[in-house]
């Protein structure tokens, strides 16, 4: 099965070419790591187009400092479904360093996390499967019961 | 007890589905079981040696008569016809099939029951004293502040994926019942000096092939600020926990690594973040909302006598199952399910719903899950003692142990779990035949027994714990002594080498005959082992295999 791009709920075309830490890099969009992005940092940022940065899973978002401010993707790498820091490291992106870029997933995540993921703030996914299917993993539970980076009204709020 | 609104039974129900489709596909071969594990682990359902295990949740350890009725169907319609209560105050089924594994669950929906979160590597189902509402030393009811956990914990989009399992135990008495130093995160309902209630939490404690004692990172935690607090630390751990391998991967580990003083650090600028930002503050109002579902019954007012009854065997019981309760012509109750030799936490489906019935008939609205795998009535009128007596042991459940040698926690073991090294149940079973004759004499004394170095059985917390090895294929049982979970909590120290299959109750039963040779007037177990230390009890032990030797 292919990967696909699902953004904000819906197929899309990723404008964005990742590029290894030696390889030259092309025209356009790019994302790097954060081994090149330090490296490269001065020439990276004088580029005039859009660019991401992807961490590992053991690498906090905090480790970019102000560099963020001039990010519009962060890709969190998730190696293994089960290493969950990635949730929170999308969490710290956005109430704590409050980016307001892409959050995209990409590595080995389940169809059954998506509602996690979205609700700590990712928005972009790379993932087999369709949008149709990526709506039905949002609906299966209606109401939530802890505030996230979504934003969304919890339980305790429809109490009151 | 607390009672489902709206959105708490659709939340329970959604839930059901969804876990109705991840069996489905599981089913159809879309899921492999690497990939199934983590989501059936989330609703309960274990892999054992023969079968499925699915584990329910008995939130705080309370049940009413309605849900015992639901237990005891379902131990008839989708098991052999009984249940195992746990350590963790769940209940256990051994035997249902994957299938039916989705109607179970809806049907425990319909009492407001589910799994959700019994295991897997998220918040589990959070404990509390089991005294709840009814202990004499209470400052206040644990159980709104564990609900308020349970539903911020539940399906919690930051914390499902943790480096491992995270256990949470609630206690707002001063004596410890719950344990609370032997868990992940602890909270004790405590009050300042200006007469305020708060919290103290304490973190890293845990048992296994490394056990801790917790230490305290919050000294008080205002109120509204509680769930504030643990977001904080599960954020901690959930970045700084290891997650290359599995044996370091609790909190105990992360805890114990970094000190108090870096782990408090940590705790509090996440503390201050997520307290700045207001949305996780526990309005007052809600916390009397869920408060008000564990009001305690009004209590009548009551002669503080308790009548005589015939039976020579009321007597025994009264003295050893019952405790003072906090209000006056009331007794608590424990229903000891560690019968003489029989399986510690069994409870058939007959059983349940005589339980069921014997609450109704003695107008009681609860029945308690302990940790000590036992059942409380917590609030029974001492008028009615004789005749709840009665009945119980015409149910078999009149056993009057509790608090003493034959009331044995013990794990599943070899019998039904595949991580086992050895078999822990049989043990438990002939230690008990033993001893039962002197268990009144020999008084208060903690045994606990594990199949394995994952320690279910909380050998490390045994005034005698019990630790199944395996050495060369061949069972062999290792002997802690000194351990306890109240508030003295100590982790148990190893004695020496293991003993045989048939050399461990010889074992156990002469450190008993030294202790009570040895111990002074009114000295428990623990008592007189931390008076003397191991060396005398060492020293009889291994006399059966001196002697063997020569
Ligand atoms: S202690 Fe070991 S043998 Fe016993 S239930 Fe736990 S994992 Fe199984």
């Amino acid at each position: 099965m292919t990967t696909t791009l699902i953004k904000n709920g819906c197929v899309c075309n990723d404008d964005y070419t990742f590029v290894a830490d030696y390889a030259p890099l092309p025209e356009g969009a790019v994302v790097v790591t954060l081994t090149r992005l330090r490296r490269e940092r001065g020439e990276l940022l004088a580029r005039n187009t859009p660019l991401g940065v992807k961490l590992a899973s053991d690498q906090s978002p905090e480790a970019l400092g102000s560099d963020l401010d001039h990010l519009s993707l962060v890709v969190l790498e998730f190696p293994k479904f089960r290493d969950g820091r990635s949730f929170s490291w999308a969490r710290l992106l956005r109430t704590r360093l409050c980016f307001k870029g892409e959050i995209r997933a990409t590595g080995d995540f389940l169809y059954d996390q998506l509602a996690f993921m979205v609700r700590v703030g990712f928005d972009a996914f790379e993932m087999q499967g369709s949008p149709e299917a990526f709506g039905r993993a949002l609906a299966e539970i209606s109401n939530v019961y802890q505030p996230s980076a979504d934003g969304r009204k919890t339980i305790l709020d429809l109490r009151r | 007890m607390y009672r489902y609104d709206e959105f708490d039974a659709a939340f329970v129900s959604e839930r059901v589905e969804q876990f109705r489709h991840q069996v489905q596909r599981r089913l159809t071969g879309e899921l492999n079981e690497d990939q199934f594990k983590p989501f059936r682990l989330m609703n309960g359902l274990y892999l054992q040696l023969h079968a499925y295990m699915l584990r329910i949740a008995v939130p705080y350890g309370t049940l009413s008569a309605r849900q015992l009725r639901m237990l005891a169907h379902i131990a008839r319609k989708y098991d052999k016809g009984y249940g195992h209560f746990t350590t963790r105050q769940n209940i256990q089924f051994n035997w249902p099939k994957l299938v039916d594994v989705p109607d179970i669950l809806a049907e425990l929906a319909t009492v407001e029951m589910h799994a959700i979160q019994t295991s897997g590597n998220c918040i589990r189902n959070v404990t509390a004293d089991h005294f709840a509402g009814a202990a004499k030393d209470e400052i206040e009811d644990p159980r709104p502040v564990a609900e308020t956990i349970r539903q911020w914990s539940s399906l919690h989009p930051e914390f499902s994926f943790l480096p491992r399992k995270f256990k949470i135990a609630v206690s707002g008495a001063s004596h410890d019942r719950a344990a609370l130093r032997f868990h992940d995160l602890a909270v004790e309902i405590v009050k300042n000096d200006a007469g305020e209630t708060g919290y103290r939490v304490l973190v890293g404690g845990g048992m296994g092939r490394t056990p801790y004692l917790s230490y305290v990172v919050g000294d008080f935690v205002a109120r509204p600020d509680l769930l504030a607090f643990l977001e904080a630390v599960l954020r901690v751990y959930n970045e700084n926990g290891r997650r290359d391998n599995i044996y370091k991967a609790r909190i105990k580990v992360l805890a114990h690594t970094l000190g108090p003083d870096e782990m408090r650090k940590l705790i509090a600028r996440e503390f201050a973040e997520i307290k700045a930002a207001g949305t996780l503050q526990v309005a007052e109002a809600e916390r009397k909302r869920i408060a008000a579902y564990f009001a305690p019954p009004e209590f009548d007012v009551l002669s503080d006598e308790t009548p005589h009854s015939a039976d020579p065997d009321f007597a025994t019981w009264l003295k050893t199952n019952t405790h003072p309760h906090r209000a006056k012509g009331y007794a608590i109750a424990t229903i000891s399910l560690k019968p003489i030799g029989g399986v510690p936490g069994d409870c058939s489906h007959q059983q349940l719903d005589a339980l069921a019935a014997l609450l109704d008939d003695f107008a009681m609205a609860e029945l308690r899950v302990s940790h000590e795998q036992n059942l409380v009535l917590p609030h029974v009128r001492k008028k009615d003692l004789p005749a709840v007596f009665a009945r119980l042991k015409s149910l078999g459940l009149a056993t009057a142990n509790a608090g003493l040698v034959t009331d044995i926690i013990c794990c599943p073991g070899l019998d039904y779990c595949d991580l086992a090294n050895a078999r822990s149940i049989p043990v438990a079973q002939r230690i008990s035949e033993r001893l039962a004759a002197r268990q009144e004499e020999i008084g208060e004394l903690k045994i606990k027994i594990s199949g394995c170095i994952n320690a279910c059985g909380h050998h490390h917390a045994g005034h005698i714990g019990i630790l199944g090895v395996d050495k060369k294929g061949v069972e062999f049982y290792q002997l802690q002594l000194g351990g306890s979970a109240a508030e003295d909590a100590a982790i148990g120290e190893i004695m020496g080498p293991g003993f045989g299959e048939h050399e461990i109750v010889d074992a156990v039963e002469r450190v008993i005959d030294a202790y009570l040779k040895l111990r002074r007037d009114g000295e428990r177990f623990l008592d007189t082992y931390r008076r003397i230390g191991m060396e005398p009890f060492k020293n009889v032990a291994y006399l059966e295999q001196l002697h063997a030797a020569h």
